[in-house]
């Protein structure tokens, strides 16, 4: 039910609206609940409104999480 | 076609990866543990991937109360039937809520009697059917937690906006702190680590677990939904653990800020007040259920159409859905599970549900 989707937005309209491509699909998902956005943006969708932008320094973040992980030991 | 985006960026994906993950985890040499997870999607991730099987001798993962559709309890799709059945009246929701028995059948078996329910992808979906029918009043049973939420809640502030007067929401949404909190004081399941949900923290943001974290000493990780992303997670779990440190790690930072979503949580607050709320499975939990605030009263349904009226709600006979929410009764262990209740035909929400711990369990139990 929490299901989420990352996706690329493409097209910006005045209603508030964006058309989001996931991977070749395309959706009109509402943007009112981003405090901004625009074309280009990498976003999260959830039941037609998206809720998260993807922020490139939050990918490297990510990358640095799995390796601490593996080259970490607690023991 | 393209590939389809995901949230994992360059080099932190694939089989090799997930493999080296798995063998990190394995090298926990701490007690014997019990983990819970409370999201559908992680329900439903775990189940896919066989990961319990897999998991380190002594570590177990429950499912908590993750799947919205399963926490909402008979008394409120009673409700719905009833609204359902006034003429005049669009039932609008999502399908997951349309096969749930109430006390007395379905959404799908009324309106296969001719009632007008009709599933919506989303609650703009709703306002804009409220906008083609304006000589229909149009119900948006509303379900879910803080991802959900906050659409809706932008959907009433829209309404009024266009001067809307047929579009309500009968909310069932669940504020999901009051059942962590629940769960870790409760002595039989002894929490050891919590898996905490992507999508609902994007909202909420990772910093809204530490006060868990603090007062149950329990630890707490962030985590997304690509088996790397659930394995990384329970990385960051087993290595609290055996540190003996408890903290919240957020471990899905590319979907999950430290404060969550401030416009949807600003929204949220405006058109909700929170309420005591009964949850299938957990009871009744104060302060736990998203109430249209008396100043939108014109867009809640139960206001508007349900004055006076109570529904007392009845749960199936021999169905173990409460302690299968509260993790306490495994999907198996109930003597209904793939006899008298499967997808096909359930008895408790849930088998119901694709994500409740029942549904998963089922479709996945050859994994």
């Amino acid at each position: 039910m929490c299901v989420a989707v990352p996706g690329e937005i493409v097209a910006v309209a005045p209603d508030g609206t964006g058309v989001v491509d996931f991977g070749g699909a395309q959706r009109t998902v509402s943007l009112a609940l981003l405090d901004r956005s625009q074309v280009g943006d990498f976003v999260i969708v959830h039941a037609g409104f998206a809720l998260h932008r993807i922020d490139p320094d939050e990918a490297r973040e990510t990358r640095e999480l799995f390796r601490a992980i593996l080259a970490d030991d607690p023991t | 076609m393209r590939s389809s985006p995901t949230t994992l960026p360059e080099g932190c994906s694939g089989a090799a990866l997930a493999a080296r993950l798995l063998a990190r985890l394995r090298t926990y040499g701490g007690p014997p543990v019990s983990l819970m997870e409370v999201c559908g999607t992680h329900t439903v991730a775990v189940a896919r991937m066989g990961l319990r099987r897999l998991l380190p001798t002594g570590v177990r993962l429950r499912s908590g109360p993750g799947c919205p559709v399963c926490v909402t309890p008979v008394e409120v799709f009673d409700e719905a039937l009833a609204l359902a059945a006034e003429p005049g009246v669009i039932l609008a929701t999502y399908g997951d809520a349309l096969r749930v028995p109430g006390s007395v059948g379905s959404l799908a078996d009324v309106r296969a009697r001719g009632a007008d329910v009709r599933v919506v992808y989303g609650a703009a979906e709703a306002l804009a059917l409220a906008r083609r029918e304006p000589r229909r009043e149009v119900v948006l049973l509303g379900l879910g937690f803080e991802t959900t939420a906050p659409g809706v809640a932008w959907a009433v502030l829209q309404a009024r906006r266009e001067g809307l007067s047929n579009f309500t929401v009968l909310s069932a949404h669940k504020a999901l702190m009051p059942a962590l909190h629940v769960l870790l004081r409760d002595p039989e399941l002894a929490v050891a680590g919590l898996l905490c949900p992507g999508h609902a923290s994007m909202v909420l943001g990772s910093r809204a677990y530490a006060p868990l974290a603090q007062t149950y000493r329990v630890p707490c990780a962030v985590a997304g939904f690509e088996p790397e992303e659930v394995l990384l997670g329970l990385g960051c779990l087993l290595d609290q653990i055996a540190r003996g440190e408890a903290r919240v790690d957020n471990a899905y930072p590319s979907a999950v800020p430290a404060d969550g979503n401030p416009t949807a949580l600003r929204v949220l607050g405006q058109v909700f007040e929170l309420t005591d709320s009964r949850w299938r499975g957990l009871g009744a939990l104060p302060g736990s259920g998203y109430e249209v605030a008396p100043e939108y009263g014109a867009y809640d349904a139960r206001r508007r159409f349900l004055a006076g009226r109570t529904f007392p709600g009845q749960e199936p006979a021999g169905c173990a859905c409460a302690g299968v929410l509260r993790g306490r009764v495994e999907p198996a262990d109930c003597p209904l599970f793939g006899d008298r209740c499967t997808p096909h035909s359930p008895v408790g929400a849930c088998m119901v549900s694709s994500e409740g711990a029942c549904g998963a369990q089922y479709r996945f139990r050859e994994v």
